[in-house]
């Protein structure tokens, strides 16, 4: 069991929670994630790791709060303990490829903080173009600039950096400074896909980290599959991440989409459940 | 005391048989199908063992049990005894005495069924157990003083459990390593509640526990920690791996990333581990609509026809591409889904997913097959008969054609020699791989086979690295037996009325 020792909110229904695992923060590398389950009737589900501190023994999950598993990880306090299992998935492969652009949408940017900071350790020039809908949802921003040697923000609204979207940022930037060697995307699927029509014909190669459903995370279940390249790849084992040029983004989506009742079911019931308890305390 | 038979009267006794819930009833929820036998029965069924001079049960026993002894005690009502003869050889009698192929191994070569139908041995060693436990009498195994020795095992499924429940014996300190959260691997998140009840998979750790063992969940070995660190800072004297078949099949046909098509493996752990079952009083949905096809029919897919059966399905299809008499799913739980209103369909080939515009499975194509010639399996080749195909309307399909090899410790540990199928390569007596110290067994060294194969290779195993670790040569017990000319006399007492009972290839 791995012991919640700090949990805070760090952007609306972001929580970042500190966790007690001396195993997986050791062993823990840019691109991996673990799988968490709260308690016995919980759902497993892959969440990235942000950040991992060997000496402290602790790894690092930004949440964003979307179904029912997450809202009800949202109420955990410090001092409690939950599942943790990993660290799982192939590391992000790193290389001195020159200048990188990573791009990071809303939860998105919370996995690509250990990528950026790993290129910027391997001597690349790390620029970031972290977007999402408004100012207070671009998490991390402190971090990301650290980790990064240029910074582009983008917002849907305009309530900081530019307004539009990061492919704006993008096009933006090669404008400005020319191709760069690479590009990692991780944001939402549509994010991601339109990162990869961008690239594609311009030939950048561009790497993208997907989050589908999972159960094991270890290649038991396949219920993370997508097809990438024509072939039926496991998210689980053989990524996170993948040529974005080559993932089905299409059918990963109609995949991210299966129990999209159900969770809509658990969201609805615990949202009620949560209520009864508060008005109960007296709220 | 037992009554004194002549072995005509033994003979004349008809196999009892097992008592089970009504189909139309048990399809409803998910108790055990299988009542078992009272003390009555188990009695009189014991009592039609013929006490060969020279069983060969007990060699076609992929772990020797002592199987007259055991069924002469059942007979004059020494059940504890029975049940202690029974764990010299094997520590998981309640869970074997329900999964295993018994028609395959030890009731195939009965003398009794040479003729009639063989001494109903699975169903006594489950009585057995089940009398035991049911009084709460569970007694533990002695084990021996500690010997200062570590191992670590890697996988709670059948090997792993039998590994460690005889390493604890010798007084090994054992450690098992479980990727999930729960211990029992296949026996936990594959095999159905109704065929094999999870009380009695977490009596069998419990005892484990009593006896030392310790069990680290959520543990992926190749990912929380290496093998070589296993072996090194960590300290262990000894590995024994064994992840077992992890790594579901597809069919490699058009349509198979369609919403509604999932592996065997994930249904299951979805309605086994996960408990999707009961959504939303547990968080995992499992949805699979009205009309489901399950392809395959080994003892997984049938476990998934059934499941379906039990989650409200209205219609379970069964698409194999050869006949009921190739199937390799157990002859028990062929006829149980057959009970419940399975349909079958014998020599049919999906060769097409059908789906609508929104990913959304819709139907499968099939096509159907004749039996050709037998390929390497030893079984006839199914061949596609041109111009036969036609469509079924689904909601869903279950791929239930067989596991390989889960790559991902073999992956993260270089020095592991592998095959082509990606299973870890062992000597053939000591089951030691290429790293010297570690060993393997189970469905990751032959592939998706059955839990008593595997508890068998984690016995042998843990016979193995005990030798080992004590630096003594490993001695292999011969188990010749030889035709047994008064056993053969025996068969010719057996009235020629066969219930003809062919069950070919139990994968």
């Amino acid at each position: 069991m791995g012991r919640i020792l700090e949990i805070d909110e760090i952007a609306p229904a972001f929580k970042r929670y500190v966790i007690h695992e001396p195993g997986i923060a050791r062993r823990h590398r840019a691109g991996q994630f673990v799988i968490v389950l709260l308690h016995e009737h919980s759902e497993r589900i892959p969440l990235t790791i942000a950040d991992s501190d060997a000496v402290r023994a602790t790894i690092t999950l930004v949440v964003q709060e979307v179904g029912k598993t997450t809202m009800e990880m949202g109420a955990l306090r410090s001092g409690d303990s939950i599942e943790v299992v990993g660290p799982l998935g192939k590391p992000t492969h790193i290389e001195d490829w020159g200048a990188c652009v990573c791009i990071g949408g809303g939860a998105g940017i919370a996995p690509l903080l250990p990528i950026a900071r790993a290129l910027g350790e391997a001597g690349n020039r790390v620029v970031s173009i972290l977007g999402g809908r408004t100012e207070e949802l671009l998490i991390l921003r402190p971090e990301m600039e650290a980790a990064s040697d240029e910074i582009h923000y983008t917002t849907d609204d305009g309530s900081f950096g530019a307004k539009g979207l990061v492919t704006h940022a993008l096009d933006a930037y090669i404008d400005a400074s020319g191709m760069p060697a690479m590009v990692i995307a991780i944001g939402p699927a549509v994010m991601m896909r339109a990162v990869a029509e961008q690239t594609r014909p311009l030939g950048i190669p561009t790497v993208v980290s997907l989050n589908t459903i999972m159960i094991d995370g270890t290649g038991m279940c396949g219920g993370c599959r997508v097809p990438v390249g024509g072939q039926s790849r496991f998210v689980c084992v053989d990524g996170p991440e993948f040529d974005g040029h080559q993932v089905d983004f299409d059918m990963l989506m109609k995949r991210q989409r299966i129990y999209l009742e159900h969770e809509e079911i658990a969201r609805r019931r615990f949202l009620e459940a949560h209520e009864c308890r508060a008005v109960a305390a007296g709220g | 005391m037992a009554r004194e038979l002549t072995k005509k009267e033994r003979l004349a006794i008809p196999r009892h048989p097992m008592p089970a819930r009504d189909p139309a009833e048990r399809i409803c929820h998910f108790e055990e199908v299988a009542i078992g036998y009272t003390d009555e029965m188990a009695v009189g069924e014991a009592e039609r063992c013929l006490e060969c001079k020279k069983p060969k049960c007990v060699v076609s026993c992929p772990v020797g049990i002592d199987i007259p002894a055991f069924v002469n005690a059942v007979a004059n009502g020494r059940f504890s005894e029975a049940l202690a003869i029974i764990k010299a050889d094997n520590t998981l009698p309640a869970i074997c005495g329900r999964v295993c192929p018994q028609e395959d191994q030890c009731e195939e070569t009965c003398v009794t069924g040479n003729k009639g139908d063989s001494v109903a041995i699975g169903r006594l060693e489950r009585f057995v157990a089940d009398y035991e436990r049911q009084r709460g009498e569970i007694r533990m195994p002695k084990c021996k003083s500690p010997s200062g020795f570590a191992v670590g095992i890697v996988g709670s499924g059948p090997a792993g459990l039998a590994c460690a429940a005889s390493l604890a014996m010798e007084g090994h300190a054992v450690t098992v390593f479980e990727a999930l959260h729960k211990p029992g691997g296949v026996l936990i998140y594959g095999i159905p509640e109704f065929r094999l009840p999870k009380a009695i998979v977490r009596g069998e750790i419990r005892s484990l526990e009593d006896m030392g063992v310790e069990f680290r969940c959520n543990f992926v070995v190749g990912a929380t920690a290496t093998v070589n660190e296993l072996m090194g800072e960590w300290g262990y004297d000894a590995l024994f791996i064994c992840t077992g078949a992890g790594l579901p099949y597809f069919m490699g046909i058009p349509g198979e990333e369609l919403i509604g098509v999932c592996s065997a493996n994930e249904f299951l752990t979805r309605v086994n581990l996960m408990r999707g079952f009961d959504f939303p009083n547990y968080d995992t949905p499992v949805a699979i609509g009205r009309q489901v096809a399950v392809v395959g029919a080994g003892n997984v897919a049938m476990d998934c026809c059934r499941t379906a059966l039990r989650l409200g399905c209205e219609k379970v299809i069964c698409l194999y591409r050869r006949t009921r008499s190739e199937a390799p799913a157990r002859i028990e739980e062929l006829e149980h889904a057959e009970e419940e209103g399975v349909d079958f369909r014998w020599l049919a080939a999906p060769v097409e997913v059908l789906g609508n515009e929104d990913g959304i499975v819709t139907g499968v194509r099939v096509q159907k097959m004749e039996l050709g010639e037998p390929d390497l399996s030893g079984r006839p080749r199914p061949v596609p008969i041109e111009g036969s195909e036609y469509s079924i309307e689904l909601d869903s399909i279950i791929v239930g054609i067989g596991q390989g090899a889960n790559p991902l410790l073999t992956q993260a540990t270089e020095a592991l020699k592998v095959d082509k199928r990606g299973c870890i390569i062992t000597e053939e007596i000591t089951q030691m791989t290429s790293i010297p110290g570690v060993f393997a067994g189970g469905d990751i060294v032959t592939g998706a086979a059955t839990v008593i194969l595997a508890m068998g290779a984690g016995k042998l195993a843990a016979h193995s690295i005990d030798c080992y670790l004590r630096g003594v040569p490993m001695v292999v017990e011969e188990e010749a037996v030889d035709d047994d000319e008064d056993d053969a006399g025996l068969a010719a007492l057996i009235p020629s009325e066969p219930e003809t009972r062919t069950q070919n290839g139990a994968h």
